[in-house]
Formats: C-alpha cells, sequence, structure tokens
C-alpha cells in the first residue's frame, strides 16, 4: 500500500485529523470516514455537482479532489448550513418553493447556490441559471430550484454559510 | 471509481518540486487543480505512482502587469481569470470552462500543461501571442506559444520541468471575441474561435485569429488573418475572410461533431467572433 499522509480537515467548524491514503477522495472521507453523509455521489466524473462543498470558501466537486489536497483547509458541507435548530434560508426557500422531489441533488443544489449568492447576493434568474450549470437534476425541472435561490436572495442572511464555533 | 495507488508529496518550495519530479523517474506527475488529471486516474487511464502537488510552492500564484504584459502564476485558477476583465479574451474564454466548480479548481497552468486541443485557454494563448515559462533541473526558459503544443496533449515541456507563470501581452487597444459553440455548458468546445483585431479607423491593422479542436494541436487561421490585414473592416469583408477559417485544417471526427461539421462551426464562429473583435456586433 501507498504511504498513508495525515491531513486536518476544518468541517463545518470543526477540526477532523485523518491518516488516509493519497488516493482517497475528499467526498469519501467526508462521507465514510467523518460520516458527513449530506454530500452525496451522484455522477463520480465531475458532471453533476451533488457532490458540491465548499473549500476555502469556494464550491468544489468533492468527487474531484483529493482529500490530501484539501489538508488545512475550512470545509462547509450541508450539515453546516443549519445552525441552532434553524435552517439555513436556502433551505427554508427550498422547502417553501418545492426545489427538491427526490431530494438526491439538493445539498450540492444549496452548496452550489449559496456559493453563488455569497459572490451576487442579488441575482437575476439568468445568473442563477448560469451559477447553477454545474448541478443537475433529474427530477424538478430546475424551474423551483431557480425560484428558491432567488426566493432565498430576498432573506436576509442567505449570503453566508454559517460557521459554528471552532472546537478541536 | 478510485484511483490507482500512488504516493503523494506537497513540496513547499520550486526547487524542493522539481527535485521531487527528478528523483521519482517517469511514473511521476505534477498536480495542480486536479481536474484534468484526477478524472484520467479514476479511470485508470492514468496511473502515476506519485504525485507532486504544487499547492503548497509559494509564487504560483496571481494576476500581475509587467513590462506592458500580463504574468499570471501557472495555480491561478480560472475563476480569478475569468474576474479578471483586464485580461480581455483570456477572461472571457476562462469565463466558459465548464461551470463554477471546476473553474473554481483548475488552474491556468494545468491547462496549458494539458495541452488539450478542445481546451479553451492554449488557443487563446496562440492567438494572444503569449508565452509561459518553465522550471526545471537545468533552469528556467521561456516558451512561445507557437513552440508549446506539439502533438495531440503533448507540449514542449519536458517531463522535469515545472510551469510556473504565463505570460500574454496587454493587448491594449485590441478589440476581441471568443465564439464556443458546444451542447451543454460542461462540454468542451466542438470548435471555438478566438479573435483579436487592432484597427485605425476602419482598418484593420492586424488581426489574428485562433481555433481551438480543429486539429491535434491549437490552430491560428492564418488566411483569414492574411485577408484582412491591412483592409476596411466591415461585415462584409469579414464575412467574406471568415469563409477561409478552416482552410488548411482537417479537424478528427468526434462524437459530436463530424470533420464537415466543425469546419462549418469555424467559418461561423469566426464571423461572429471577428465581429464582435472589430466593435460590428
Ligand atoms: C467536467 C469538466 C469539464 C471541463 N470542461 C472544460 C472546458 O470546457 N474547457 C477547458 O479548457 N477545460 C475544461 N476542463 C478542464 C479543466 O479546465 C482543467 O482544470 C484543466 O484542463 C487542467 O488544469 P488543472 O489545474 O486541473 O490540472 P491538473 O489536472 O492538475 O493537471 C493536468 C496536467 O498538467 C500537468 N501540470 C499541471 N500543472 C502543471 C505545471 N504547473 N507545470 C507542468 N505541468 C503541469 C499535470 O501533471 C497533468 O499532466 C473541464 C474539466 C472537467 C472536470
Ligand atoms: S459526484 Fe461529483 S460531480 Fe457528480
Ligand atoms: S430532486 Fe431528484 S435529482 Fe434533483
Amino acid at each position: 500500500m501507498s504511504k498513508t499522509v495525515a491531513v486536518q480537515l476544518q468541517v463545518n467548524g470543526a477540526t477532523h485529523r485523518l491518516e488516509v491514503e493519497p488516493r482517497l477522495l475528499l467526498v469519501h472521507a467526508l462521507r465514510d470516514n467523518l460520516g458527513f453523509t449530506g454530500t452525496h455521489v451522484g455522477c463520480d466524473t465531475s458532471n453533476c455537482g451533488a457532490c458540491t462543498v465548499h473549500m476555502e470558501g469556494r464550491a468544489v466537486k468533492s468527487c474531484t479532489v483529493l482529500a490530501v489536497q484539501a489538508d488545512g483547509a475550512q470545509i462547509t458541507t450541508i450539515e453546516g448550513m443549519a445552525s441552532d435548530g434553524q435552517l439555513h434560508p436556502l433551505q427554508e426557500a427550498f422547502w417553501n418553493d418545492h426545489g427538491l422531489q427526490c431530494g438526491y441533488c439538493t445539498p450540492g443544489m444549496i452548496m452550489a447556490a449559496a456559493a453563488l449568492l455569497a459572490e451576487n447576493p442579488n441575482p437575476t434568474e439568468d445568473e442563477v441559471r448560469h451559477g447553477l450549470e454545474g448541478n443537475l437534476c433529474r427530477c424538478t425541472g430546475y424551474h423551483n430550484i431557480v425560484k428558491a435561490v432567488l426566493d432565498a436572495a430576498k432573506t436576509k442572511g442567505a449570503t453566508v454559510a454559517q460557521q459554528p464555533e471552532v472546537t478541536a | 471509481m478510485i484511483p490507482a495507488e500512488f504516493d503523494y508529496t506537497a513540496p513547499e518550495s520550486l526547487d524542493a518540486a522539481i527535485k521531487a519530479l527528478a528523483d521519482g523517474g517517469e511514473d511521476a506527475k505534477l498536480l495542480a487543480g486536479g481536474h484534468s488529471l484526477l478524472p484520467l486516474m479514476k479511470l485508470r487511464l492514468a496511473a502515476p505512482a506519485l504525485l507532486v502537488d504544487l499547492r503548497k510552492v509559494p509564487g504560483l500564484h496571481g494576476i500581475e502587469r509587467e513590462d506592458g504584459s500580463w504574468r499570471i502564476g501557472a495555480m491561478t485558477p480560472h475563476t480569478d481569470l475569468e474576474h479578471s476583465p483586464q485580461l480581455g479574451i483570456f477572461a472571457k474564454a476562462a469565463g466558459t470552462i465548464a461551470d463554477p466548480q471546476v473553474r473554481n479548481r483548475g488552474t491556468v497552468g494545468g491547462s496549458l500543461a494539458h495541452g488539450d486541443p478542445a481546451s479553451d485557454l492554449p488557443a487563446v494563448l496562440l492567438a494572444a501571442d503569449g508565452s509561459v515559462t518553465v522550471q526545471g533541473p537545468g533552469g528556467q526558459r521561456a516558451i512561445s506559444a507557437g513552440e508549446l503544443f506539439r502533438d495531440y496533449m503533448e507540449t514542449a515541456i519536458e517531463p522535469t520541468e515545472v510551469l510556473t507563470e504565463v505570460r500574454i501581452p496587454s493587448l491594449d487597444g485590441w478589440g476581441f471575441g471568443y465564439e464556443k459553440f458546444n451542447r451543454r455548458s460542461e462540454d468542451w468546445a466542438m470548435v471555438a474561435v478566438s479573435a483579436l483585431v487592432k484597427q485605425t479607423g476602419d482598418i484593420c491593422e492586424e488581426v489574428r485569429v485562433g481555433l481551438t479542436n480543429m486539429g491535434s494541436v491549437p490552430l491560428r487561421a492564418g488566411a483569414v488573418e492574411e485577408a484582412l490585414r491591412g483592409k476596411p473592416l466591415s461585415a462584409e469583408s469579414i464575412a467574406s475572410a471568415a469563409e477561409q477559417a478552416a482552410e488548411g485544417t482537417d479537424p478528427p471526427a468526434d462524437l459530436n461533431a463530424s470533420t464537415d461539421y466543425k469546419r462549418h462551426l469555424a467559418r461561423v464562429l469566426c464571423r461572429r467572433a471577428l465581429g464582435q473583435a472589430a466593435g460590428l456586433t
């Protein structure tokens, strides 16, 4: 076996130390090693966006990032979006607007949308559609997803992903 | 899909990266954003024994103006190019790469070193008359865009060399246009055309046209350039010049487009890109 490597991931504000094979993908480190199963694997070929998480504040497809590449990075997953029992405004809006059917794409959609709103707090419909080009949904036809993102943008606090207190 | 086993190192200096690459021999590979290499490794089309990650090497990020040209660090992600309108056609082309997540990881250095003729930035570098700087055990050298792309996914960069920066002339006063045709935003270009035009009044002083995915390497549409250089620019002269966009090319057919269709696209996209560059649309 190849030499394992020590990595430290700050996931949703908490520090996790892992000893991993270099070939371990970030999505598997999150799901299998750390239990953050809200991050889904859809295509496994960097096309569908179901595995989208934030790495140092930027949306990335975690099926195409090695865990070792994320060493020392701040990661936010869907589990880090709600805080104190309060859904994130994007989660609220997806719920209210029926922005999901089976829900498989939803965590990735919400993480991509959160990154979009952080950069552009008042997007047009066109900008939302462009901003979500990396995320595929097989159920909704996108209409209500776009609506949810536009509605969330009108809500205060939609542009920040909550970061709980750091605990070692 | 899990890549085959490999060893991993993330050196903290350029010298250490060059040494790790040399020591690793022919099975060692550099890792930048990983958005070309990791998909290949997951499909087991590539199985390097050692990955030398450039992420901790200082000085490989950022965009600066220096001596009338732009200096872009190899590890600068596409997103940062996209949000740098001062880069003109480079910013525009970078913004068409796949989707936001891919642009957040993929780097300009990785894209040029990979040398895929269907990728967006190689032909833009060629049209812009840019160059790359590489450093290896034997020191530093510059490689012009015209010499960089040798064959399909084959560049003039030695396996022991690291691409450290990209240089593009500032192109102040040039108009530009970039036209890419694909079916979905995440698809590579079936064909794309980059056009750069410098005009005085309506006279075309200088013109450069780059072709993406029209052969095994990015190409210049020399006949189009020839037809317009020194001539008045109008919708008619551009349309007539653009008819020669596919001259001398023999693009291989692929899943998305036949050879004839690609040649047709080159002509249409060339006309549109030149129209934009000349401020006619
Ligand atoms: C779904 C998807 C869609 C895409 N669509 C497009 C598209 O439409 N247009 C487009 O242009 N690209 C597209 N790409 C490719 C993307 O732009 C890649 O990021 C880019 O081609 C490679 O950059 P990288 O930093 O990820 O390189 P890596 O994958 O890390 O490396 C690629 C190759 O270059 C070598 N290398 C990397 N950096 C250096 C360096 N500094 N010096 C020497 N060698 C180096 C590596 O050893 C490797 O062989 C797409 C990728 C994906 C996953
Ligand atoms: S699972 Fe990562 S993009 Fe589809
Ligand atoms: S809700 Fe089913 S894939 Fe999007």
